[in-house]
């Protein structure tokens, strides 16, 4: 495996996979970026593979295939409101293979021990060397194991414990992450709701289960044997099962963020115990990249990192809130097609409540009816609509709207005052004033879209119930907002003929 | 239940409370509706129309008013109209609770109900139904139209062939609903419009329709008009004085002046004093709309039209809403249309009389054999109280911008050294464990870096290409197949297995992570 042409593979895979996220910095170049990605993946596969020592080239090469077929089916049959769920459950694949592969190279080690000891000789003493036959009866894996020193061996123990504690928690995670964002249609036997609940005991549990884990590995680094493992393992199951469990719906961008950047960490430390520098490389990519995206989204959320993964909103409030006054008032879509029809500038909020009512083709014919009329019409993304970084433009990109009008928060928060009708299409935390206005509001100082200085305001909602967080929104009680109530995507159909 | 509307009685009414359009609406409430025969001839919708619109054509008001539940009409009853109102029948009309007291006592005392449509409540819900702002409208319309009438000269100034004509200068006194509807008139009209109210709050309204808001020099706690339901109360002799001060100013210079200054209850205040008239220039015209009570300005002789010693014609018309009887007639019946969609709340033809219903109750002022004015106030406020406005952020120096920006940059610096001495006394410390393998620090090395060039490479990533960002990072963290791929050829089973199982996941997710980016990457247009 040492062999200098893999490695050499290895550099120029590495170079490909850094080019190919620094090209998500645009639309366009993205498009070629993904190619590198690709190009990278396939030289590293391949160099490893017929690179000396690895074996089993077919049976490796028909499981490629394998879930080559599996992955293209799931590519290329999944909606892209259901872009959250498959995130999720193969998050769940990178940490249960990284469980896998630790497990093996715990197994090896044992393995390799007892060959010395069939020897009479301690594994990673200096001197202790194997013979020339036994050596080459083993696979290449062994080979690299068999010729460590004894501190080599405890660190590459301190690298497996992390890696598969990491990932058997992203595993589980992932799992209960992906059937609470697919709900109903989850494939899942068990049905998990999408509230945040949790087992009496709370965070408590979790914290024991975490020592626990840390004692575990402690007496597995010590030589207590392998039932440590496997016991360790189950805890961080544990782990990842609960502290998913207490994290509700509109907190999944960043527990899916989170669970992205476990998975690059896994592929870190395994690649760490296995002494693999692309799996370094491509982990510590792979982990930054999520911690920055659940930065990102705590930040827009004004929330702690903590706060989140704890569960339910940090902190009591602060005092009373401020009373909302007024009432809502309903309209229906003759008095909303007649204000777009007079308007000269239009922004569209969209929410989750959108993907909910796959409604974002309805939107599309309604942006490209007013576009054709010459009003400007553009999109306010906030950077946690929906359920997943950046979920909204995927969602709006399927439907053929054009990017460039589609904005975000910081490039369009001030052109609200100038804009003549905004329209709110599900979504409902993100555009409550309170935030501003009311420092006593559980999401005081979230950065909002100020969409309320429009000269009209559109809301279309399910119902009069409150968001996710479960404040009361001012918004749909100002007096230049009006309710338009009923499924998104009824209520723009309804809508669509009576623009012209 | 039928709903009747008679031929207005009142000399010179044109306006009808029901037009063959709100009777269709009328009628998709489950109401049946009468019309007394040619009660819209005035407005312009004849008897054919109604009876277009499914509505029966009734000879004689006395058989109307027998035959309708419910009376819809545009004046006060008079005195033979009150006869006729008999018990268990609802009337709707506009009927003043404090000047027509008596018949209101004896509407009352038949047990016949009375909605009167000048007690509409101001608040957002009811404003559909409230036909003193859709009447006051058409009247600030019309008050300009009637002074153009009266004037000789043009609005717009234009530059002709015969010399240049200057533009006309109108001034609005009290910007209600009145009072914007004039100015929006006579602004695009081409008219220089100056507009003035005691509310300073409406400023931005009234410069919103292209008029110049009259600004007083005067140093006082400004009144708040939420406090009094939107209208103008009375005003301090202080604030009076420095008002008469800026109108004396105005008034040789102004052409049309159009007074729709009033306050509930009360006689007009006089804003236009006759000095000012004297001052005017010959041809000005001056409408007074609050003729009626008295007027802004005392020379005006309500429904007349008077020239003054210097040339100055004055308005003082109350019936402006009916000269433009179609229009009038319009809004009113729409006016009463909503208010019979709040009083059938089923659709079902039956009228439930909601006392418990802010509108209703605070416009119903006889109900179930009893005089129900004044209602109690209403539950929310018409208009939000005006917050006390935050004092506005200071202005920054030049100087104290530069001391901020240098401050910043120095705590960045020292944010940036911090990290820097924590992140590299870590990574010390980590080499100087004792018998720390060299092995381990070259791959430490790598995986520092590579943290690094992550972290800067991700700033850089759009924010929209974050989902595609994800299943890309997705698919390459896949790479841990490269561990599998190790391991797969071991001569133990167990390991062959698990091996085996890592890369048949791993490689699901390359090509379902790279393939899924790609078809999102592909659906991003560009316009």
């Amino acid at each position: 495996m040492e062999n200098a042409f893999t490695i050499a593979a290895y550099v120029v895979a590495a170079i490909l996979f850094i080019l190919s996220l620094g090209g998500l910095s645009g639309q366009e170049s993205a498009k070629r970026a993904v190619w590198y990605g690709i190009v990278g993946m396939a030289i590293a596969v391949i160099a490893t593979m017929f690179g000396p020592g690895s074996g089993l080239w077919f049976a490796s090469l028909v499981l490629i295939a394998g879930g080559a077929a599996v992955g293209y089916q799931l590519a290329t049959k999944v909606e892209m409101t259901q872009m959250p769920e498959l995130v999720a459950i193969m998050h769940s694949l990178v940490g249960l293979a990284a469980v896998f592969v630790g497990f093996n190279a715990d197994i090896m080690i044992n393995y390799i021990g007892d060959i010395y000891a069939g020897q009479d000789l301690v594994m990673g003493e200096t001197g202790a060397v194997l013979s020339k036959e036994v050596s080459e009866g083993l696979s290449t894996f062994g080979q690299l194991i068999a010729k460590k020193s004894s501190v080599e061996i405890g660190i590459l123990r301190v690298e497996l414990v992390l890696g598969i504690w990491i990932g058997a928690v992203t595993f589980t995670g992932s799992v209960i992450a992906y059937a609470k964002l697919a709900g109903s249609s989850s494939m899942l036997p068990i049905d998990i709701d999408t509230g945040a609940n949790q087992l009496p005991g709370g965070h408590m549990l979790n914290a024991a289960a975490a020592a626990a884990s840390l004692l575990l590995a402690i007496m597995y680094l010590s030589g207590a044997g392998s039932w440590t493992l496997v016991l360790l393992t189950l805890l961080a199951l544990f782990i990842g099962y609960h502290l998913i469990m207490g994290i509700g719906g509109a907190d999944m961008p960043v527990v899916v963020s989170m669970l992205n950047s476990y998975s690059g960490w896994a592929a870190a430390a395994i690649g760490f115990s296995l002494g693999n520098d692309l799996l370094i490389v491509v982990g510590a990519l792979v982990g930054s990249s999520g911690a920055i995206l659940s930065y990102i989204m705590c930040k827009a959320m004004n929330r702690s990192f903590v706060s989140v993964i704890l569960g339910g909103f940090g902190g009591a409030a602060k005092g009373e809130q401020m009373a909302v006054e007024g009432e809502q008032i309903a309209i229906e879509a003759e008095g909303v097609a007649a204000a777009l029809n007079e308007a000269d500038s239009v922004i569209i909020i969209p929410g989750y409540g959108m993907a909910v009512a796959q409604a974002q083709g309805t939107v599309s014919e309604l942006v490209k009816k007013l576009r054709a009329k010459g009003k400007n019409v553009r999109f306010a993304i906030h950077p946690v609509a929906g359920r997943l970084p950046g979920h909204m433009n995927v969602l709006l990109a399927e439907a053929k709207v054009p990017y460039d009008i589609v904005m975000e928060m910081d490039e369009i928060n001030e052109d609200f005052p100038e804009t003549d009708v905004a329209i709110v299409i599900g979504s409902n935390d993100i555009v409550n004033p309170a935030a501003q206005d009311d420092p006593n509001s559980p999401i005081a100082g979230m950065p909002v879209l100020e969409c309320w200085k429009a000269k009209q305001v559109f809301v279309s909602k399910r119902g009069q119930g409150t968001g996710y967080s479960g404040i009361e929104n001012p918004l749909f009680f100002k007096e230049n907002t009006r309710m338009f109530y009923g499924d998104a995507k009824a209520s723009l159909d309804k809508l669509l003929p009576m623009i012209d | 239940m039928k709903i009747g509307t008679p031929k207005e009685v009142f000399e010179g009414e044109r306006r009808v409370a029901m037009t063959p359009d709100s009777a269709a609406q009328l009628q998709k409430l489950g109401h049946e509706c009468l019309i007394e025969t040619g009660a819209g001839n005035a407005s312009g919708f004849d008897d054919a129309a109604y009876k277009a619109a499914g509505v029966e054509v009734v000879k004689t008001a006395a058989a109307l008013w027998k035959a309708a539940d419910v009376v819809a009409k545009v004046r006060v009853p008079d005195t033979a109209e009150m006869k006729r109102l008999r018990e268990g029948q609802t009337l709707i009309s506009f009927f003043s609770p404090v000047a027509d007291e008596k018949k209101m006592e004896a509407a009352a005392k038949k047990g016949a109900t009375v909605i009167a449509m000048e007690m509409i409540p101001r608040i957002s819900r009811a404003q559909k139904m409230d036909a003193l702002s859709s009447m006051a409208n058409i009247a600030g319309y019309r008050a300009v139209i009637e002074a153009g009438n009266n004037f000789g000269r043009f609005f717009t100034g234009q530059i002709t062939a015969a010399g240049k004509v200057p533009p006309a200068k109108v001034l609005v006194i009290g910007a209600g609903v009145a009072g914007l509807a004039a100015i929006g008139t006579s602004t695009s009209l081409g008219a220089i419009t100056l507009a003035f109210d005691v509310r300073p709050e409406v400023a931005e309204q009234v410069e919103s329709m292209g008029a110049e808001f009259v600004y007083l020099d005067f140093e006082e706690e400004q009144q708040d008009g939420a406090v009094t339901g939107g209208y103008a109360s009375v005003s301090s002799p202080e604030f009076r004085e420095a008002q008469l001060a800026k109108f004396r100013e105005l008034a040789p210079e102004v052409d049309i002046v159009i007074c729709t200054a009033l306050i509930p209850n009360r006689e007009a205040p006089e804003l236009w004093t006759a000095d000012m008239v004297a001052s005017m220039k010959a041809g000005s015209v001056i409408v007074d709309l609050a003729a009626e009570k008295g007027g802004n300005c005392k020379q005006t002789v309500m429904d007349e039209k008077i020239v003054t010693e210097n040339g100055v014609t004055i308005i003082g018309y109350t019936d402006f809403p009916s000269r433009m009887g179609a229009q009038a007639s319009t809004l009113y019946a729409t006016n009463i249309r909503h208010l019979m969609t709040d009083l059938t709340p089923e659709k079902d033809g039956v009228i439930d009389h909601n006392m418990e219903d802010d509108v209703i109750r605070g416009a119903t002022i006889a109900h179930a054999e009893a005089v129900t004015f004044p209602p109690p106030p209403p539950k929310i406020n018409a208009i939000a109280q005006q917050k006390n406005k935050p004092a506005a952020p200071k202005e920054l120096t030049p100087e104290e911008k530069r001391a901020a920006e240098v401050a910043a940059f120095k705590a960045q610096t020292k944010n940036q050294m911090m990290l820097l001495g924590a992140g590299g006394a870590l990574i010390l410390g980590i080499g100087l464990i004792p018998g720390m393998p060299a092995s381990f620090m070259q791959h430490f090395i790598v995986f520092v870096l590579s943290v690094f060039i992550g972290f800067q490479v991700i700033w850089n990533v759009a924010h929209s290409l974050h989902t595609p960002l994800m299943a890309v990072t997705n698919a390459i963290s896949s790479i841990i197949i490269l561990g599998a791929l190790i391991q797969v050829g071991s001569s133990s089973w167990l390991i062959t297995l698990l091996a085996g199982l890592g890369i048949f996941m791993a490689s699901v997710n390359i090509f379902g992570g790279f393939l899924v980016t790609r078809r999102m990457l592909a659906m991003f247009q560009k316009s």
